[in-house]
């Protein structure tokens, strides 16, 4: 989550001997690399399995309730039948679980089989990855994966540089840059053996942090991230590279980050676990009628028990003191009777209801995954459904907290200005032919470097360049450039020659390069200094040469201190070839202007120039950076090298080290200049952003970037209008920003009290707020008022807030209202929010996969958005709340039903259906159905969704599942349960119908009515739709000729005979109609009176099909 | 995952198109236009009363006589259970009554008892299916404790609580001082009499105890031919409850006289239960029963009366369907 604080202590280092894996892995017992991500083997199937399943509530409930069957006095259901639904559950979560892992078994075997090239005795011969141990020295060729994580000891080339690519472990595609350390790559070069102690941390799963030193002849030689290759990535580029095994198997960084994100809990399941609590006051109720109706019974038949033949509690020849038969006394027969009752009600809590969720979430993700609409071609990524809890939550969302860059823009930069020593280029507004002319005349005719991205230079800067090198201005241009080639951790990749290059290149003609770099702004700023003159294109951890218009300049790099979120810039400090040492500096203009030379007024004059441009840049929605430089020498040059030296072998706390080595030469700098990138707009984020709002979800922008870029993307983006007026708060102090807090409620009429406004007089606020203000606002007491002023405004914009403070707001909603919150966002910076947010949502741009990793829903573009929420979110919704109260209802009708019965047998659990049937009801008679229709009922078309994003707002009025719904359907229960039990006894009172008859009538027309009132609610009939529903009916109906078929039931032959009775049938047809008739006249009630807009927009929707003309009025009223 | 994203760069993972997959399949939409309410109210109406017509004249075709017994067959009141109890007393019992309106054959024979509960859970589980059905699975009595073994450890059959409480009234009915024949064969289910109840099984140890329930079986018929038994092993569903006791082959004419003789030896006195003899005729409805007619006609009439109710809701306060100006943010576009 926070990457930079991640600055593990080490009080037992791991070593490495290199080239001894015996001598490595005696000492301590390090995992050898054969790697297992199943669970299980064959022996611990069962145990483990069972023991994972038992970690589930419903399956305890399942158990105890089995358990209680048991007991000889409770034994209602036979001992078969009750463990039949326990083990039904069991044994299709075995299945599953064993298929998936005999597929992780497979890839595992697969992986653990292949070869790789180990060094022993006589060279490198190949060998198993399985039998891989820490401490042997491995060769990889080119295009191989690597087995294991490895610290690289040599490569091909020279320098000792290895590509490689990440693809598998973070998603990114591009190439990276890894090292050997020159001492070992010479040493091996020379065919020495290499032997040494490499001490570094404990196996850990942050991939983006290594920390080690390798002791080689005595010297201590740092390593870090920079130096070691991870196990599933691929090298790329390299002929071979040569490294140590530090972590195998189990212990590799891959293997470690292979858990899944913690999972949430949707909003739904938490109302419907109130319910299920209602539902467990009815079971109890229920289960003290039947115990205490027992006790009466008991107590009124006191001195008749002994001849009752159903009791027969003393045998009369004995006496007095006859036998007892199970009979425990009056006040345990009644405990018993409560211990039964809840047997037989078991289902009234509808444990299963959870197992079928899932079934039915499972199936809506493959819908959403297969949805064609939200597949991206341009990073070719399908939608991905990495949770699975909340797919009904995107139906409700209230909140979209987004991420800007990235999320909101392509992430793809581009440099369009610069300012350079107090003045702006990139403005010109000259014909490209002049440009090109300039630019040719400029720079002779043959440009040698042929970069992917077109940049076009401007003239007079281009002009600028082309004088001698003398003045101010000439030579801060010439350090500018300098630093955007320089600084940077990018690598150029040059295609078509040989990876060594040699001086003669230069005279080649034109050769492709490929830069190739962790962040696109370095990218982008790189092929800038390119196309400007100045072309980077050899990098080695030690030196970087870059041809400045044609001049080839060897640059020693003495030390880089990459960018981090605390100092937000960037330095890197270069000796040039004169001998002269300089450290170049990018970096925000937040951490840059504090730290700039201010000695002479021209700085001044300067910054102030340089100040005016940036705002000017930042309003038009640029990123901006700030470059400056600074010249090194003596002590302090000493100084620093000894600080970084220490800091760079430094175990412990080397990040503040670090840190503390560049606090010490980034200062005094001298400004030399400005530069801005363009981040454009992702397709369609406009038009998503107004159907969301349109939809009544709130869109908080929260960006890392300045108030004006953030306010011009806001206008571009649609998210902020003209006619709004923007509250804008920038406190630098508490006070200050509960001054701005007041005012702006003053202003805009703010009650105090409850929040609520009385001001129609104003248009649309927005809110402005950075993150300083967010600092003070959080932590202090300010929190409610600005959450009482957000909840005024239509938008919200945050700029320049941390990771922490993005998850820090989206905790301030969660806290303050019951809404939905859904986080979106591209880059680890995202993390925190994505998963502090209800829902999180990850975009697969190009700032790697962490915030995919972390995400519950990934997709690859923004404006998916509106379909995942406007179409999908509504139509899981929908499901999985109408699922739920069937469900509710479809177990409570049947308990009731059941109950009835039972206070027509003396309180005596006794149960007219057969005890498969029982079992069977929920499991195989009506399950189907369910699962099929939460899976592909649709009220509303896709079209209409999209057309009319209003209709969303359904889900925030809770429309599907509230409370009241919930009592409705209760009392519909009662009622049905009330038809299905009287129906039947009226029509067989004081007739010869027997105990099998009466439970198999029963049995039918509980199965028919809850699947007729299913049918009455399904909203869209599809084959599969009628298969499950009608052939429910006729599933049941085989089970029960069979289960009537076997002579050991005293249910025996029952079907036959009733199906041969008239009143049977009619009597099922009475049970429906008068079941489900007040449900039908509510419906058709509530259609006339009171039409939900659903039901508008669906008769509008099929209206028209039928007749074309009628859609026409209704297409200009409602949009 | 890592074979995966290989391939991934060659291959477009474009979902497949598939009506399926877009959730396009072809669709039956139904929605509750008012010509369906209406139509399926009125279809309702016009199915059910004739139903319940039909139904109801069934019912008033059944004739049927009820005469209960149990109290006028017992000599005192107090001594009601030591009388039952005793076998030596005398219990025969004499009845009459006449025949209300013509009996055609066959006239059903039914006893009833009243508050005896043959639905209670101990009473209904006590009883061993294998037993009856299988003759080598005779000493399978667990779930008939405690009527499952005599004292000295031999298995009954039919054991359990349910054969051992076997109804042993009996009727001998005259009419006009002329015995009735009562047909007592085939009063039980064909599979009962076919499959459930062995052939090849004899009562053993039957109603052997001290402790006498109810009726003993004829040691030398199979089971398959207790046709008493296997009706009352049929346990009723109700406590309150009729069982076929013959069939008469003849019709019985209007004002006859039927004289019945009635050994009462059951005893329901204990539990206050009553016994009636039931002598009725049958329909396709079965017995004497108003209640589906009635709720035929009643549902049937409800649609109707529905169905106008809605007719003239959709005349007078007609809602155009799928009009625009009923959602809720046309109605009040203020709350935006």
């Amino acid at each position: 989550m926070k990457l930079e604080d991640n600055t593990t202590r080490h009080d037992n280092p791991r070593l490495i001997h290199i080239n001894d894996p015996k001598k490595t892995c005696d000492n301590s017992h390090f995992s050898g690399n054969e790697i297992r991500t199943s669970k299980y083997t064959l022996l611990n199937f069962l145990p483990k399995n069972l023991f994972i399943q038992f970690h589930r509530v419903a399956y305890l409930y399942f158990l105890a309730i089995a358990a209680l069957n048991q007991l000889p006095p409770l034994a209602v259901f036979g001992r078969t039948v009750s463990l039949f639904p326990l083990l039904f559950v069991l044994t299709v979560t075995a299945v599953k679980d064993g298929y998936e892992d005999w597929r992780r078994h497979r890839s595992d075997r697969n992986e653990n089989n292949r070869e790789a090239l180990v060094l022993q005795s006589d060279g490198f011969h190949p060998k198993r990855w399985k039998m891989i141990q820490a401490g042997e020295v491995l060769k990889i060729s080119s295009d191989e994966t690597i087995p294991c994580d490895m610290v690289l000891l040599a490569t091909s080339d020279p320098s000792g540089i290895a590509y490689i690519q990440t693809m598998n472990l973070d998603g990114e595609s591009n190439l990276k840059t890894r090292y050997a350390r020159q001492e070992t790559n010479k040493l091996f070069l020379e065919g020495t053996m290499i032997s040494g102690i490499i001490t570094c941390e404990q196996p850990n799963r942050n991939i983006y942090e290594f920390m080690a030193n390798m002791e080689l002849n005595g010297n201590f030689l740092p390593l870090s991230q920079s130096n070691i290759i991870l196990r599933g990535c691929q090298l790329k580029n390299t002929e071979w590279a040569v490294g140590v095994v530090v972590y195998a198997g189990q212990d590799t960084k891959a293997m470690l980050n292979s858990a899944m994100s913690p999972s949430k809990r949707s909003r739904l399941e938490t109302y419907m676990n109130r319910e299920t609590f209602w539902l467990s006051v009815f079971l109890l109720i229920m289960c003290l009628v039947v115990g205490l109706g027992m006790g009466l019974w008991l107590n009124r038949h006191k001195f008749q028990l002994d001849t009752l033949p159903y009791y027969r509690k003393v045998y009369f020849q004995k006496g007095k003191d006859g036998k007892k038969y199970k009979y425990y006394g009056i006040p345990m027969e009644t405990f018993f009777s409560f211990l039964s009752s809840i047997i037989v009600f078991q289902i009234m809590i509808p444990i299963s209801l959870y197992i079928t969720m899932e079934l039915v979430r499972l199936g809506q993700s493959y819908f959403m995954i297969g949805d064609q609409h939200m597949y991206d071609s341009l990073s070719n990524s399908r939608f991905q459904c990495r949770s699975l809890n909340i797919n009904e939550d995107l139906g409700q969302i209230r909140y979209i907290l987004s991420d800007k860059t990235g999320t909101l823009t392509e992430n793809k930069m581009e440099f369009k200005k610069a300012s350079i020593w107090g003045k702006s280029y990139g403005d010109s507004k000259a014909g490209s032919r002049e440009i090109d002319a300039t630019v040719e005349e400029c720079m002779g005719s043959g440009r040698k470097w042929k970069l992917k991205s077109e940049i076009t230079p401007d003239t007079e800067l281009i002009k600028l360049l082309y004088k001698d090198l003398h003045g101010e201005e000439r030579i801060a241009a010439y350090d500018f450039f300098l630093t955007l080639a320089a600084c940077n951790t990018v690598i150029p990749i040059l295609t078509g020659i040989p990876s060594s290059i040699s001086g003669s290149l230069l005279s080649d003609g034109q050769t492709s390069i490929d830069y190739q770099g962790e962040s696109p702004d370095e990218q982008a700023l790189v092929a800038a200094a390119s196309a400007y003159g100045y072309t980077l294109f050899e990098r080695t951890s030690g030196h970087i040469v870059i041809d400045a218009n044609g001049e080839k300049l060897r640059l020693d790099v003495l030390g880089l201190h990459e960018f981090d979120s605390v100092r937000k810039r960037m330095s890197v400090v270069i000796r040039f070839p004169n001998g002269s040492v300089k450290v170049l500096v990018k970096g925000a203009d937040t951490s840059m202007f504090s730290i700039l030379k201010k000695d002479l007024p021209c700085d001044d004059r300067m910054r102030h120039v340089t100040q005016v441009h940036l705002n000017d840049y930042s309003s038009e929605g640029l990123r901006t950076l700030v470059v400056a430089s600074r010249d090194l020498s003596g002590e302090l040059l000493a100084e620093w090298q000894q600080m970084y030296e220490d800091a760079c072998t430094s175990l412990t706390d080397r990040v503040v080290k670090l840190r503390q080595a560049a606090a010490l030469i980034e200062c005094n700098l001298t400004l030399l200049g400005a530069t801005a990138i363009e981040d454009r707009l992702q397709e369609g984020v406009p038009e998503a952003i107004e159907s969301l709002r349109q939809a009544g979800i709130k869109v908080w922008v929260l960006t890392g970037d300045k108030q004006e870029t953030a306010i011009s993307i806001g206008l571009s983006c649609r998210l902020l209008t003209a006619d709004m007026h923007q509250i804008i708060i920038n406190g630098n102090s508490e006070h200050e920003c509960r001054k701005l807090l007041c005012d702006a409620k003053a202003k805009y009429h703010v009650n105090y009290i409850t929040g609520e406004e009385d001001r129609p007089t104003f248009g649309p606020l927005a809110l402005i707020i950075d993150g300083n203000s967010l600092v003070y606002i959080l932590e202090k007491d300010l929190e409610y008022e600005l959450f009482n002023l957000t909840t005024l405004c239509k938008v919200v914009l945050c700029c320049r807030v941390a990771p922490l403070q993005k998850a820090g707001i989206v905790d301030m909603i969660k806290s303050r209202t019951d809404d939905l919150t859904l986080a979106i966002g591209d880059g680890a910076n995202d993390v925190s929010m994505i998963q502090m947010a209800d829902v999180g949502v990850g975009i697969c741009g190009q700032e790697g996969r962490q915030a995919v990793m972390a995400s519950d829903f990934a997709m690859g573009q923004f404006r998916f958005l509106k379909r995942l929420l406007l179409v999908h979110g509504h139509w899981n919704y929908q499901r999985l709340g109408y699922l739920i109260l069937y469900n509710f209802y479809r177990n409570a009708v049947f308990v009731l039903m059941l109950f009835w019965y039972i206070l027509c047998t003396a309180f005596s659990t006794t149960s007219a259906l057969t005890d498969w049937s029982s079992v069977f009801y929920s499991v195989i008679y009506t399950s189907v159905p369910t699962v099929v229709v939460g899976i592909l009922d649709k009220d509303l078309s896709h079209k209409t969704l999209l057309k009319y994003p209003k209709l969303y707002a359904a889900g925030h009025r809770q429309e599907s599942y509230n409370m009241t719904l919930f009592w409705i359907t209760m009392v519909d229960t009662l009622w049905q349960s009330l038809v299905l039990f009287y129906v039947p006894l009226f029509t067989y009172r004081e007739s010869t119908i027997d105990i099998w008859s009466m439970g198999s009538l029963w049995t039918i027309a509980v199965v028919i009515l809850v699947n007729v009132h299913l049918a009455m609610d399904i909203q869209r009939w599809v084959f599969v739709t009628h298969a499950a529903i009608w052939g429910s009916i006729v599933v049941t109906y085989g089970c029960m000729v069979v289960l009537d078929s076997i002579p050991v039931f005293p249910n025996y032959g029952t079907i036959y005979h009733l199906v041969k009775s008239p009143v049977y049938w009619i009597s099922i047809l009475l049970i429906m109609v008068i079941g489900l008739l007040p449900r039908f006249i509510f419906k058709v009630c509530r259609q006339i009176f009171w039409p939900s807009d659903i039901q508008i927009a669906r008769e509008a929707e099929i209206l028209r099909k039928r007749r074309p003309f009628f859609g026409s009025n209704a297409d200009q009223d409602s949009s | 995952m890592s074979s995966d994203d290989g391939s991934s760069k060659k291959v477009s993972r474009k979902p497949r198109y598939s009506r399926f997959t877009q959730q396009e399949l072809p669709a039956c939409k139904p929605i509750l236009t008012p010509a369906l309410v209406i139509g399926i109210l009125m279809c309702l109406g016009i199915i059910f009363i004739p139903i319940g017509l039909l139904a109801l004249s069934a019912s008033e075709n059944v004739v049927e006589v009820v005469d209960r017994y149990d109290d006028v067959c017992i000599p005192s009141t107090d001594q009601k259970v030591g009388f039952i109890k005793d076998p030596a007393t005398n219990k025969t019992c004499i009845r009459s009554f006449t025949i209300p309106k013509k009996m055609r054959k066959p006239v059903y024979v039914y006893y009833q008892l009243d508050n005896f509960y043959q639905n209670h859970r101990r009473y209904v589980k006590s009883r061993s299916d294998r037993q009856l059905w299988n003759p080598k699975a005779e000493s399978s009595t667990t779930p008939c404790d405690p009527e499952g073994q005599t004292s000295d450890g031999k298995p009954i059959v039919p054991c359990g609580l349910i054969a051992w409480s076997l109804f042993n009234d009996t009727y001998m009915l005259s009419k006009n001082d002329a015995a009735l024949q009562i047909n007592k064969k085939d009063i039980a289910w064909r599979s009962d009499r076919t499959h459930k109840f062995g052939s090849n099984i004899y009562p053993k140890n039957f109603q052997n105890g001290t402790l006498i329930g109810g009726a003993k079986l004829d040691e030398s018929i199979p089971l398959s031919q207790q046709e008493d038994l296997m009706v009352w092993m049929r346990t009723s569903a109700l406590p309150t409850f009729r069982k076929l006791y013959g069939k008469i082959e003849t019709d019985l004419e209007a004002n006859e006289k039927i004289t019945v003789t009635i050994q009462n030896n059951y005893n329901t006195y204990s539990f206050n239960g009553r016994k009636k003899l039931v002598i009725s005729t049958a329909t396709w409805i079965g017995g004497k029963n108003d209640f589906i007619g009635k709720m035929y006609m009643a549902v049937g009439g409800t649609s109707i009366v529905l169905g106008v109710i809605f007719s003239l809701l959709y005349v007078f306060k007609p809602r155009p369907l799928g009009d625009p100006s009923y959602l809720s943010w046309n109605k009040s576009p203020t709350l935006d």
